[in-house]
C-alpha cells in the first residue's frame, strides 16, 4: 500500500541522532509540563516555539522542529496522569476521569500498578489513534467537515447522558452538584452575545472561573484538607514498591482490551472535532462503568477506571493533529499552537500540505509511532520514582503540593485572583466529601457547561429556534438518539429486566 | 519549581544569544534599554491571530537579537481581551510591558463596559493592518460579491448565513455594515471562538459566507474549497505572486469596485502603559522597526496578504483615535453598546 512506503519514508526522515536526541528532549521536557498543573501542553508548546524558529530553517529542520513541539505533547499527555493518581490533583483537564480510579488506587498502596496501566493505556490509545491518522487521513478529514453544531452539541450531550448516574449518591445530590456546576461555567464572558454576565461588576470575574483552577481547588486541596483530618500521612505510604509490578500489570490490563479498545474508539472519534481530549475521557469512564458487570467496583480503585479515561484521553489527543494537518483547523489548543509554529516555519496547514510537504507530514506521522514508543519507555523507567514519592513524609510533601497548586492555579492564566479561587474550591472540595456530595458532576458540568451552551445557542441561531435541528441528518439524529437512550438507561435496563422476570433488580446499572 | 527551571532554561539560552550579540553586533542605539524580559501580552487566545502575530515577533527578535532582555509572551484573553487590556492599564508606569491589540481595543469596552479605554494606554507603532475577505464555499453559484448581495436581497430575511470570529466584534460589525446595502434583509450571523472554525462552517457548507482574515482561509482556497469575492479594502492587495493556480491576493477585487461599498480593517498595533517616557516608546519603535526590515517578516506579511503601513507617534494616536470614533459609530448603529 502506498501508505506504508510513505510511512517507511518517513522512517527514514526521523531516524537520526540528531531527531532522537530532540525526541528524548521533548519527551522529558513534556512530562514535566504534564505534571505541572496549569502549565499544560499548549503554554509548554508556545513558550518553545520561538526556539524552533532557527531550528527549523535547516535543512530538514522543519521536521525536526515538529518532532521537538509534538514530543512534548506526547509527553504532557503521559505526564498529567502522574499527579491525578499520586495526589488527586489532575495536571490536565483530561486527566480528572483518571483520578476517579486512579487514586483510589495509590491510597491503596498500588500506585505503581495505576501509573503503569494509565501510562500503558495512553501508548495503546494513541498508537491506535496514530494508525487510524496513517490510514484513514483523507476520509476522517472528510468526516470532520461534516461536523457541525448540531452535532457539537449532541456529543456533548452524550458525554452529559453517559456520565449521569455513574456515581452512586442520591440523584438529588448528582443534580444539586451537577447545577452548581452549570452556574460557575455560565460566569464571566458570554461568547455568543458578546457580554459579561454573572460577573457581578467584578473584573477579576471575566474569565469566569477556569476549570483548570477549580479541578486544582476541589481535587487537590480539598484531597490534602481531608489527609490533615485523617492523621497527616498519605494511605499507602508503605506501600512496597515492586520492581516487577510493570509486568504483573500487564498481564492483568490484557484482560481488559475491550474497554481499551471502546476508549481509543471514543477518543479517535472525539479528537477529531474539538471537544477533544477531556470530554472523550469522561464519556470514556462513564460508558466503561456503565457497562461494567461490577459497576460498584468503579471508584474504589478499579483498573478499568483508569485504562478507559487514559486510552480516549491520549486517542483524543492524537487525532486532534490530524484537523490541523488536513484543514487547517487546530482539535486542540496545543494543536492551535502547533498550527501557529508551522505557518511561521513556512509551511501552510491544509488540504495540500500532505501533497506538496510530504516528507514533513511523513516523517511527523513516523514521529509519532517513535515518540510514543520512547515516551512510553521513559515513563514506565520511571514509574518506581515517582511511586516512590509518596514515601516522602506528609510534612514535607504537602506543602510542596500547596505550592505545586498555587504555581498551576496561577499560570492558568496569570492572575493572582486563581489563587483566592483555589482555596475556595478547595474548601467547597472538602465540603462536598464530608457531606457526601458527588465531586464529579459538578466538574463535568463545568468542563462541558459553557461549550454545551455554546454550540447549542449556535444551533439555534441556525434553526430559528426549532429543536428539530438535533434530528435534522443521520448523524446528529444518531448521536441524540444514543444520548436519549443512554440518559434514560437506567429506566429502561431496569423495564427489561422486570420484563424478564429477574429479581436482581439491584445489580441493575443505576 | 520545575516551571521556573523551564523558564530559566528558555531565559539563558535567550540571554546567551543576546550577550553574543552584545559582544559582536554594534552598540544597540542610545537611550533607553530594558533591563529586564519584557512582557509581551496578546489579548487572545493561543493559536489566533494576535497570538501568531507575538509570538512571531517573539522568534524574530530572539533570532537576529535585536534586544538584550528577551520577550514573554503571555495570553490574557479573558472577557474578550479586557483582561489583558486592564492588566496594562493597572501597570502605570511600567516600561517592560507591551501588548499587541486587535479591534477588541475598541469593541470590548463598548460592548461589554469593561472600563478601560486606548487612552489608558501609550500608542507605540502600528504594525500592519489586517485585512478581510468576504468568502463563499466554492461549489456555491456566487462569482461576485453584486452576485451574492443580490441573492441576499432576493431572498428571505435571516435566511443567509455568516459565520465570524467572537460576537459584538470586527466580523460581525461587518456584517452588520453589509446589512445597509441588502434591502434590509438581515444575515444570521452564527459567532464561533476563533477563525479556523469559522472557515471549516464554510467548507462544510454549514454557512453561506464567512469575512475571514487571509490568513485564516488561505489553506482552503488554495485547495479549491473556498472561493474569495472581495476584499474589504480601499485598494487591492499588493501581493502578485500567484497563491493559487489562477490568482493572486492582487486578483481579488475591492468590495467597492463590486458594488460593495463597505471598508474594514483591523489594526495590529503595539500599546504599552501610560506614564511612560518618550525614550522607552522610542527604544520600542526603534525595535519594531528593525522587526519589519527582517525577510521572515516580509514574508510573513505576504502570506497573510497584510497592509504594511506602519506609523508610530502622533500619527499613529491620530489613526487611533479616529478608528475609535468610527468603531463607536458603527457600534452604536447596529445596537451594540453596552447599557449603562
Amino acid at each position: 500500500m502506498e501508505e506504508i512506503a510513505s510511512l517507511l519514508s518517513g522512517f527514514g526522515v526521523v531516524l537520526t541522532p540528531f531527531n532522537i536526541l530532540l525526541m528524548l528532549v521533548g519527551i522529558v521536557l513534556g512530562v514535566v509540563i504534564g505534571v505541572l498543573p496549569g502549565l499544560g501542553g499548549a503554554n509548554g508548546v508556545a513558550i518553545l516555539l520561538p526556539l524552533t524558529f532557527s531550528l527549523a530553517q535547516l535543512p530538514g529542520g522543519k521536521t525536526s522542529a515538529i518532532i521537538l513541539l509534538s514530543c512534548i505533547y506526547w509527553g504532557a499527555l503521559f505526564g498529567g496522569a502522574i499527579t491525578s493518581i499520586l495526589f488527586n490533583i489532575p495536571g490536565e483537564p483530561w486527566s480528572v476521569a483518571t483520578t476517579f480510579d486512579g487514586h483510589p488506587m495509590a491510597r491503596q498502596g498500588r500506585a505503581d500498578q495505576a501509573l503503569t496501566a494509565a501510562f500503558t493505556s495512553s501508548f495503546v490509545g494513541a498508537l491506535l489513534a496514530v494508525i487510524v491518522i496513517t490510514f484513514f487521513a483523507p476520509l476522517v478529514a472528510r468526516f470532520a467537515l461534516s461536523f457541525d453544531t448540531p452535532e457539537l452539541f449532541a456529543v456533548q450531550f452524550l458525554t452529559f447522558a453517559s456520565f449521569v448516574g455513574v456515581d452512586r449518591a442520591p440523584p438529588f445530590k448528582t443534580i444539586a452538584a451537577m447545577a452548581l456546576g452549570f452556574a460557575l461555567a455560565s460566569a464571566g464572558f458570554d461568547s455568543v452575545t458578546g457580554t459579561l454576565r454573572m460577573t457581578f461588576g467584578f473584573n477579576d470575574l471575566v474569565n469566569g472561573f477556569p476549570f483548570l483552577v477549580a479541578v486544582i481547588g476541589l481535587f487537590g486541596i480539598g484531597e490534602i484538607l481531608r489527609t490533615m483530618e485523617q492523621g497527616l500521612a498519605f494511605r499507602g505510604v508503605h506501600a512496597k514498591i515492586n520492581p516487577k509490578a510493570v509486568i504483573q500489570t500487564w498481564g492483568r490490563l490484557v484482560r481488559h482490551w475491550s474497554t481499551a479498545l471502546m476508549g481509543s474508539f471514543i477518543g479517535c472519534w472525539m479528537g477529531i472535532k474539538p471537544g477533544g481530549a477531556t470530554p472523550a475521557s469522561f464519556m470514556s469512564y462513564g460508558l466503561a462503568r456503565r457497562f461494567a458487570k461490577n459497576p460498584e467496583a468503579f471508584g474504589k480503585g478499579e483498573i478499568r477506571g483508569v485504562v478507559a479515561p487514559e486510552t480516549a484521553a491520549h486517542a483524543a489527543g492524537t487525532t486532534a493533529l490530524l484537523p490541523m494537518l488536513t484543514l487547517g483547523i487546530p482539535g486542540s489548543p496545543t494543536a492551535a499552537v502547533l498550527l501557529g509554529g508551522l505557518l511561521i516555519w513556512g509551511l501552510q496547514p491544509g488540504p495540500l500540505l500532505f501533497i506538496e510537504q510530504k516528507d514533513f507530514v511523513w516523517g511527523l506521522i513516523a514521529s509519532m509511532y517513535l515518540g510514543n514508543v520512547v515516551g512510553l519507555l521513559i515513563v514506565l523507567t520511571c514509574v518506581p520514582l515517582f511511586a516512590a514519592i509518596l514515601r516522602i513524609p506528609f510534612s514535607i510533601i504537602a506543602p510542596a503540593i500547596m505550592i505545586l497548586c498555587a504555581i498551576g492555579a496561577y499560570t492558568a492564566n496569570n492572575a493572582m485572583f486563581n489563587l483566592w479561587m483555589v482555596v475556595m474550591f478547595g474548601v467547597i472540595g472538602y465540603v462536598f466529601v464530608k457531606l457526601d456530595y458527588p465531586l464529579a458532576p459538578l466538574v463535568l458540568a463545568l468542563v462541558l457547561g459553557d461549550k454545551a451552551e455554546e454550540a447549542f445557542r449556535q444551533s439555534m441561531l441556525k434553526s430559528q429556534g426549532s429543536l428539530s435541528i438535533f434530528w435534522s441528518n443521520w448523524l446528529v439524529g444518531i448521536i441524540m438518539s444514543l444520548g436519549v437512550l443512554l440518559l434514560f438507561w437506567p429506566i429502561i435496563s431496569r423495564a427489561i429486566a422486570l420484563a424478564r422476570g429477574r429479581t436482581r433488580v439491584a445489580d441493575a446499572p443505576t | 519549581m520545575p516551571k521556573q527551571a523551564q523558564f530559566r532554561w528558555t531565559r539563558s539560552l535567550l540571554l546567551a544569544a543576546g550577550a553574543v550579540a552584545l559582544a559582536s553586533a554594534p552598540a544597540f542605539a542610545q537611550g533607553w534599554q530594558p533591563s529586564k524580559p519584557v512582557t509581551f501580552i496578546i489579548p487572545a487566545g493561543t493559536g489566533g491571530g494576535a497570538d501568531q502575530m507575538a509570538r512571531f515577533i517573539q522568534g524574530i527578535v530572539s533570532k537576529h537579537n535585536l534586544m538584550t532582555q528577551p520577550f514573554v509572551v503571555v495570553n490574557k484573553a479573558g472577557g474578550a481581551g479586557a483582561e489583558g487590556f486592564l492588566d496594562v492599564k493597572g501597570s502605570k508606569g511600567d516600561p517592560h510591558k507591551i501588548i499587541i491589540t486587535l479591534s477588541n481595543l475598541f469593541t470590548t469596552p463598548l460592548a461589554t463596559g469593561t472600563p478601560f479605554n486606548w487612552k489608558d494606554l501609550t500608542p507605540v507603532a502600528m504594525l500592519a493592518l489586517d485585512q478581510f475577505v468576504l468568502w463563499v464555499n466554492a461549489e456555491s453559484p456566487y462569482k461576485t460579491a453584486k452576485e451574492y448581495i443580490a441573492a441576499v436581497k432576493g431572498g428571505a430575511d435571516r435566511q443567509f448565513k455568516m459565520a465570524g470570529t467572537g460576537s459584538k466584534q470586527e466580523d460581525q460589525i461587518i456584517t452588520v455594515a453589509l446589512e445597509r446595502i441588502t434591502g434590509g434583509k438581515k444575515f444570521t450571523y452564527i459567532p464561533f471562538a476563533g477563525g479556523g472554525a469559522v472557515a471549516v462552517q464554510l467548507v462544510g457548507n454549514h454557512v453561506n459566507s464567512t469575512v475571514n482574515n487571509p490568513i485564516e482561509a488561505v489553506a482552503q482556497w488554495r485547495a479549491g474549497k473556498l472561493r474569495p469575492l472581495c476584499i474589504f479594502d480601499g485598494k487591492r492587495s499588493i501581493y502578485t505572486n500567484k497563491v493559487t493556480q489562477t490568482m493572486a491576493w492582487s486578483d481579488i477585487p475591492t468590495c467597492k469596485e463590486s458594488g460593495v461599498d463597505v471598508e474594514y480593517q483591523m489594526l495590529r498595533g503595539i500599546f504599552m502603559p501610560a506614564g511612560v517616557t518618550k525614550d522607552q516608546v522610542a527604544f520600542y519603535v526603534g525595535l519594531f522597526q528593525k522587526v519589519r526590515e527582517t525577510p521572515e517578516w516580509k514574508k510573513f506579511m505576504e502570506d497573510g496578504a497584510f497592509n504594511q503601513t506602519f506609523m508610530a507617534g502622533d500619527e499613529y494616536a491620530k489613526w487611533v483615535e479616529a478608528a475609535e470614533k468610527t468603531h463607536f459609530e458603527l457600534m452604536k448603529e447596529a445596537g451594540f453598546l453596552a447599557k449603562k
